[in-house]
């Protein structure tokens, strides 16, 4: 008999990802995946100036702000084929890696690992054994005994006042938690550094993007940030070297403690390797770039048709031909007027018709982009397949290094075909994470190098010309491809389509009725108990959705705010 | 050196629901604020704000609430009435500002004490200006933040005059 369960967060934060199971014999036999808010975001920037438009798409998102803000100055200089000043790329650059950098530690360790360990079990764990483990695994200096001791104490302590802040409504000794004690306290206590050292990657965009969660330095043509090596209150050396002193801090957990964990963790879930693959046709940008003009960049990207790597299709600059004809958005089940089958974003409508949630028909906010006609998963697992397609040395070293880990651990031989799963979109976010983490480091080289050549330029001035131009402005963001799409006239914005990585991964079914990445990675998913469906949360978490783009009431009601039924 | 935080959080593309970042961009704009009093605008963001708002001595954090009272009403809830502490995960997959504020008292950086101001949003259609009920209690707000800081012993002298 088949069951349907429906996972709806009703949080504070207004407007989310709801999910729709059909379970059958244990498993998951069909799934919808519905965006229960309205983005009607593209209808405001109508009318204004183009040069505005970032300051104001920067605020879709509270997760996303630098990337939003990136993107969108990109897709204006696109529109007016503008070249860029290497100090603003490299500027840009570092923005870009240290904001993906926060966003993955923060993603693993503050909202998917819990799913994964469960922090009551810490309690039962011997700390002497878990240094032990941990010494055979890493260098790390915050894996002492004493480190451990202090923790579980600080658990212990947390949990005898009943109030379980942060941790509470996790899945406590659910059957399908399968680490030991020792694993469990090994990841609670890197959950707790993690907190620490995220800062690090707050700050970096915090000084370079001159305020902090909304850069205030971007600019159509550049950035605004002075560079006078000898001035206060501009980018100064001092600051300089305090980004490279935190840059170093960022590298360190990373490379001992983040790859260690992904690796460890995997090893004892070698069984979610064969679960959650769903769409295989994965989709990526190249990004940072290293030229004024966009041709150049230090990380690739690309199609890849069922996940083969021997038949990479490469995106090579901001004006590739190829990836600007291909994408197309349905709204055939999605909440909008159409009827005129899937759309260019150059010609994209948003015009709001919402019926309910109707199986067949129209049930999500989220409009459903096609590449080429077909779903495309996006992420870091897409990015890190196109890196490692085209011998990107740095990530065939981190990816081979984490199965590595993980199969000698797991006393088997984990192949790469392992990544298409729900475990590998996690190791693919580790590797990507460790890929940005050298690629601050180069782009401050870079920076810091040309600032020495003489060279202080990070602007140039945008004209507009009369009537109408188009531009496309995409960026590798976190999540995956991030595309703003803007048509100007006279200077003014005439159509703005954003369409985002949450977009590509949790689309309903496309004007062909197939389904997108979410939907489709959520068959055969087993479901221990329907009441708490965890391994469907593992798999859509494994994503990194970030539905949440909007509102924000406080509920001074105190009302529950997860609901799972199970129908 | 005491260091209190104001915190205005919301969405200002979706109506009332930026009225915390409204209210403080006016305090910025009207007011001469002393080095203590650090002013956010958190927007919608998460995990970001944890530095700005670790150990600070008093938090004051202006936002949309929904308190099940008149549209455009105000509600000052303080320390224990906040709900945030109390509450069950807020998400699974977002961090938002009760997650950083629970956090905070896990890692002992908890801050002395908080403060909610807050507004029964009117509308949450998608814009980016308030509704005329919200935007005519704003000048309040304002005053209820500096009436606040000035309780928790801040010097504020009066309101800067307008340009004429």
């Amino acid at each position: 008999m088949s069951k349907r369960i429906t996972i709806d967060p009703i949080t504070r934060i207004e407007g989310h990802l709801r999910i729709d199971c059909e379970v059958n014999n244990g498993k998951v036999s069909k799934a919808w995946a519905s965006g229960q808010m309205w983005r009607g975001v593209e209808q405001i920037l109508l009318g204004h100036d183009a040069r505005d438009a970032w300051a104001i798409t920067q605020r879709i998102c509270g997760v996303c702000t630098t990337v939003h803000a990136i993107t969108s100055v990109r897709a204006v200089e696109n529109a007016l084929q503008m070249e860029i000043p290497l100090n603003a790329q490299y500027i840009r650059n570092l923005i870009i890696t240290a904001h993906a950098i926060h966003d993955h530690i923060v993603h693993f360790y503050h909202l998917s690992a819990l799913d994964w360990v469960d922090v009551t079990s810490a309690l039962k764990a011997d700390p002497g054994k878990t240094a032990a483990l941990a010494s055979g695994l890493s260098s790390w200096s915050g894996n002492s005994k004493q480190e451990f001791t202090k923790v579980k104490e600080r658990l212990a302590g947390f949990v005898g006042t009943g109030q379980l802040g942060i941790f509470t409504n996790g899945y406590w000794g659910h059957p399908a938690m399968k680490l030991p004690p020792e694993v469990n306290l090994l990841a609670t206590t890197h959950y707790l550094q993690a907190l620490e050292i995220q800062r690090y990657a707050s700050k970096i965009v915090s000084i370079l993007g001159s305020k902090s969660p909304h850069i205030q330095n971007m600019a159509v043509g550049g950035v605004s940030n002075p560079i006078a090596l000898d001035s206060q209150s501009v980018l100064t050396v001092e600051r300089l070297m305090a980004v490279k002193e935190w840059i170093d801090k960022l590298n360190d957990f990373i490379k001992n403690v983040y790859l260690v964990d992904v690796a460890a963790i995997g090893a004892f879930y070698a069984d979610w390797t064969a679960i959650g693959a769903g769409v295989t046709d994965y989709l990526s940008v190249p990004d940072l770039p290293l030229d004024t003009k966009g041709t150049k960049f230090a990380l690739p990207g690309g199609f890849l048709k069922g996940g083969d790597l021997a038949g990479i299709k490469p995106i090579k600059t901001f004006n590739d031909k190829y990836f600007r004809d291909g994408v197309q958005e349905s709204v055939k089940h999605s909440w909008y007027k159409g009827g005129k089958g899937a759309l260019h974003p150059f010609k994209g409508e948003t015009v709001p018709n919402y019926t309910d949630f109707q199986d067949d028909g129209k049930y999500s906010w989220v409009k459903s982009p096609t590449f080429y006609g077909n779903p495309a998963q996006v992420g870091p697992l897409s990015r890190v397949l196109a890196m490692a397609a085209q011998g990107h040395a740095p990530t065939l070293k981190y990816l081979t290094g984490v199965l590595d880990t993980a199969g000698s651990l797991a006393k088997t031989k984990i192949p790469l075909a392992a990544v298409h799963s729900t475990i590998g979109r996690h190791a693919a976010r580790a590797v990507s994470c460790a890929v940005q983490v050298d690629e601050l480091a180069n782009q401050w080289n870079l920076l810091v190098t040309n600032i020495g050549k003489g060279d202080t330029d990070t602007f140039n001035k945008p004209v507009f010309p009369k009537g109408e131009v188009s531009g496309v402005g995409f960026h590798e963001a976190p999540r995956g491809v991030l595309s703003h799409w803007v048509v100007i006239d006279d200077g003014k914005i005439t159509n703005y389509q954003a369409v985002v990585p949450t977009t590509w991964n949790a689309a309903p079914r496309n004007e062909g009725d197939v389904p997108g990445p979410y939907e489709a990675s959520l068959l055969n998913t087993p479901v221990a108990d329907e009441e708490r469906p965890l391994e469907v949360l593992r798999t859509v978490h494994s994503f990194d959705p970030c539905l949440a783009c909007a509102v924000h009431v406080l509920d001074a009601e105190g009302q529950p705010v997860v609901q799972v039924k199970a129908l | 050196m005491t260091r209190i935080v104001v915190l205005g959080v919301g969405n200002t593309l979706l109506s009332d629901e930026g009225i915390g970042v409204r209210a403080i961009e006016q305090l910025q704009q009207d007011y001469d604020l002393p080095p203590e009093v650090v002013v956010i605008d958190g927007g919608t963001t998460g995990m970001e704000m944890l530095d700005d708002l670790s150990n600070a001595d008093h938090i004051i954090i202006v936002d949309a609430v929904r308190s099940g009272k008149a549209p455009a009403a105000i509600v000052k809830l303080v320390d224990e009435q906040v709900p945030v502490f109390f509450k069950t995960k807020l998400s699974p997959h977002q961090i938002g500002l009760s997650d950083v504020l629970a956090t905070l008292e896990f890692i002992g950086e908890q801050p002395g004490g908080v403060t909610v101001i807050g507004v029964e949003p009117v509308s949450l259609e998608t814009s980016m200006s308030l509704s005329p009920q919200v935007e005519a209690r704003l000048p309040e707000v304002v005053e209820m933040v500096v009436a606040e800081l000035r309780q928790l012993g801040v010097a504020i002298g009066s309101s800067v005059p307008e340009a004429a």
